[in-house]
């Protein structure tokens, strides 16, 4: 009985009449899992009211098929296709690929996702992928870059420099899960130390600045770049950014899991961590910058902008327009005009984002505007913006900042 | 500054200039040769192991230092038993290396592999020697983005230096003749790597495609022409002066750049 395939011509009816006074009814009983259903003759229908487009601002459904929707609909469909990736699961893997990411303000760096893409492709589908993270994080994407088992390292001795007691711990995982391979970016950040002090205590000889692994063989540079090493990989590989492709295509568990005995880990350090030096960041050299204050037209008060730079210890960049009115010298000009800078904060001071402007910024992580005109581009680009008067705000600011510090400072005392 | 008892020694290799290949003193070598300088003056050890003939040696001698050890090897043995051998009796409190070799494997393992087997503590990225007292010395060491971190460390120490440290002196024709350049024979030790692993001509890495996995011809499209905007920022009005500072604060203090 339960083949046979029953229609309701009367609500067929009211669903086609948008007069009709239960039409709202009928319609919503059609969205969602009622969008597709079974013809009479056992073709699927869709409901092209209900799967497409979204209610314009008349409350006529509008198909936008230019590319440029802008509706609601769209951007939950965008939401679900994350969670719609097929979920990869290793119970009882074969053999464990290590990697330790560098998760450089807590979060996975493209390096960090190309890393853990190499070590999909060592594991295959039998073994499981194990991320080791030192301190806290705030990465909330493990799943979606491959990770099967994730073991995080907290506690006081984990925090500022500590490489030692960090290998320590790396000898402990070593022992408890025997990884097959150890993978840590060759980075200047951390993993390119990290990994060669790793090695050096295994008496192992790793492969460094890795950029291919194919059948068991892996190429890295040599010297000073002009020859190529291959070997077979070994056990510990410290590879460079774009080694391999990153994961896109399922999702994975990063299941938590613990190191067995963390509390026989402590090591006597024989160096010392005190904390970092105050360098002058007028003299850091603006394209490794990591905080940069920038002006341009809608600042006013040059003097201020200054005032707010030195207080908040940020190095000093312009647009072109602040540069050719000279408030500001030449060297100083961020954009694809002057300099490509690789901030991870960019806070933007009455800058509307020129082309040439945000192509110099598209590396920095965090982007903050201050502008009057909240249609403006660099707003569109911005993770935050405030609208409004540039100079109340920097005032506000630096406020805020003096505040913080003597707070600290009465904290210390 | 520097202690009247310190003892330095500085690992030198030989270099290659990066466009004519013709060999030359290494950067970064010559730059822990120039930290050597600045802590004991000419009283500063400088160690080779390879083959003492090369003339491009005689450019550290010409930095002012007047002789230059040389431990002969000939080409492919492990620099590092030797190396290992020699500093545990040279009773020294500093050893400075360059971060990596410009010719050979170039992996800048040897400064680890070294601490490792003398069991010495090993400072990556020194940029400054600021004080040595009392069986520790307080260096600063150079991080990216030019920042530096004050470590305290137990003598005796592996500094490995690179390119934030002082840039180094001119070397001079004169001195560099003049130098002498001391031999000692020592056991040669093959290196194992070179039976598993070749050299070859460094190939341009592939350049990374940028692979569109659109299903739909207006998500291709969408691709295409998709302008650089940050996705869903977030957009403060009609706030008061003090309340916009207060959310930039915050943004602040989660990245960690107030300081």
């Amino acid at each position: 009985m339960a083949d046979i395939i029953r229609r309701d011509p009367h609500a067929e009816w009211i669903a086609r009449n948008r007069l009709h006074p239960l039409h709202a009814l009928i319609q919503t009983n059609m969205h969602g899992e009622h969008a597709r259903w079974m013809g009479p003759n056992g073709i699927i229908r869709k409901n092209p009211h209900a799967a497409l487009g979204f209610s314009g601002p008349n409350g006529l459904r509008r198909i936008d098929r230019s590319g440029s929707q802008q509706g609601g609909a769209v951007r939950r469909q965008g939401e679900q296709q994350a969670s719609q990736l097929l979920l990869h699961r290793v119970e009882e893997p074969a053999f464990i690929i290590a990697v330790v990411p560098d998760l450089i303000g807590g979060r996975l760096s493209s390096h960090d996702r190309d890393l853990l893409g190499l070590a999909r492709q060592l594991a295959g589908s039998s073994g499981a992928v194990l991320a080791v993270v030192f301190g806290e994080h705030r990465e909330t994407g493990f799943d979606i870059a491959g990770v099967d088992r994730l073991l995080q390292l907290s506690g006081h001795e984990y925090e500022g420099y500590s490489p030692e007691q960090r290998v320590v711990a790396l000898r402990a995982i070593e022992g408890q899960f025997l990884p097959r391979h150890w993978l840590l970016p060759d980075s200047r950040t951390g993993g390119g130390e990290l990994g060669r002090r790793f090695a050096a205590t295994l008496h192992e000889r790793p492969a460094t600045r890795v950029w291919q692994v194919k059948e068991g063989q892996c190429i890295g540079r040599a010297g000073a770049g002009s020859e190529d090493l291959a070997r077979p990989l070994p056990k510990v590989v410290l590879a460079c950014a774009e080694c391999a492709e990153p994961v896109s295509e399922a999702r994975y568990e990063a299941r938590a899991v613990t190191l067995a005995d963390i509390h026989s880990l402590r090591v006597l350090a024989r160096i010392e961590d005190m904390g970092a030096v105050a360098v002058d960041p007028a003299r850091v050299p603006m394209a490794e910058a990591e905080f940069i204050l920038s002006g341009g037209n809608g600042v006013q008060d040059w003097d201020l902008f200054h005032r707010a730079a030195q207080v908040l210890g940020a190095t000093e960049g312009a647009s072109r327009v602040a540069v050719d009115e000279g408030h500001m010298p030449r060297h100083r000009q961020v954009g694809a005009t002057g300099t490509w800078v690789t901030a991870r904060v960019y806070l933007a001071v009455g800058i509307s984002g020129a082309v040439q402007h945000l192509q110099g910024i598209s590396a920095c992580d965090k982007v903050i505007a201050i502008n009057l005109n909240p249609g403006c581009d660099m707003v569109k680009r911005a993770d935050l913006s405030i609208v409004a008067d540039s100079n109340a705000v920097l005032q506000a600011l630096i406020d805020l900042v003096e505040a913080y510090r003597r707070g600290e400072q009465r904290e210390a005392a | 500054m520097s202690d009247a008892l310190l003892d330095v020694i500085t690992l030198v290799s030989v270099g290659s200039h990066p466009m004519s290949a013709r060999a030359r003193r290494a950067e970064q070598d010559a730059r822990a040769v120039e930290l050597g300088l600045h802590l004991v003056g000419d009283r500063l050890t400088v160690l080779h192991a390879g083959n003492p003939y090369e003339e491009s040696l005689r450019a550290y001698l010409g930095m002012g230092l007047p002789a230059l050890h040389v431990l002969e090897q000939p080409k492919g043995a492990d620099a590092l038993p030797v190396l290992a051998n020699y500093l545990q009796e040279a009773h020294v409190q500093v050893v400075l290396t360059g971060t990596q070799a410009e010719t050979g494997e170039g992996s800048g393992m040897l400064p680890y592999l070294l601490a490792e087997a003398l069991g010495w503590p090993l400072v990556v990225g020194l940029a400054d020697v600021e004080s040595v007292e009392a069986g520790y010395a307080q260096v600063l060491q150079a991080l990216p983005r030019g920042q530096r971190r004050r470590l305290k460390v137990r003598l005796p120490f592996i500094g490995s230096v690179d390119n934030a440290a002082p840039a180094a002196r001119q070397s001079a024709f004169g001195p560099a003749r003049r130098g002498e350049i001391t031999l000692e024979d020592v056991e040669v030790v093959d290196d194992l790597l070179w039976h598993e692993a070749a050299l070859q001509p460094a190939r341009p890495r592939p350049k990374r495609l940028k692979v569109i996995k659109a299903k739909t011809a207006a998500d291709r499209f969408r691709a295409a022409t998709a302008k650089a905007t940050g996705e869903g920022g977030q957009i403060l009005r009609d706030v008061s002066p003090q309340a916009g500072a207060e959310a930039i604060f915050k943004v602040l203090c989660e990245e960690g750049v107030i300081r």
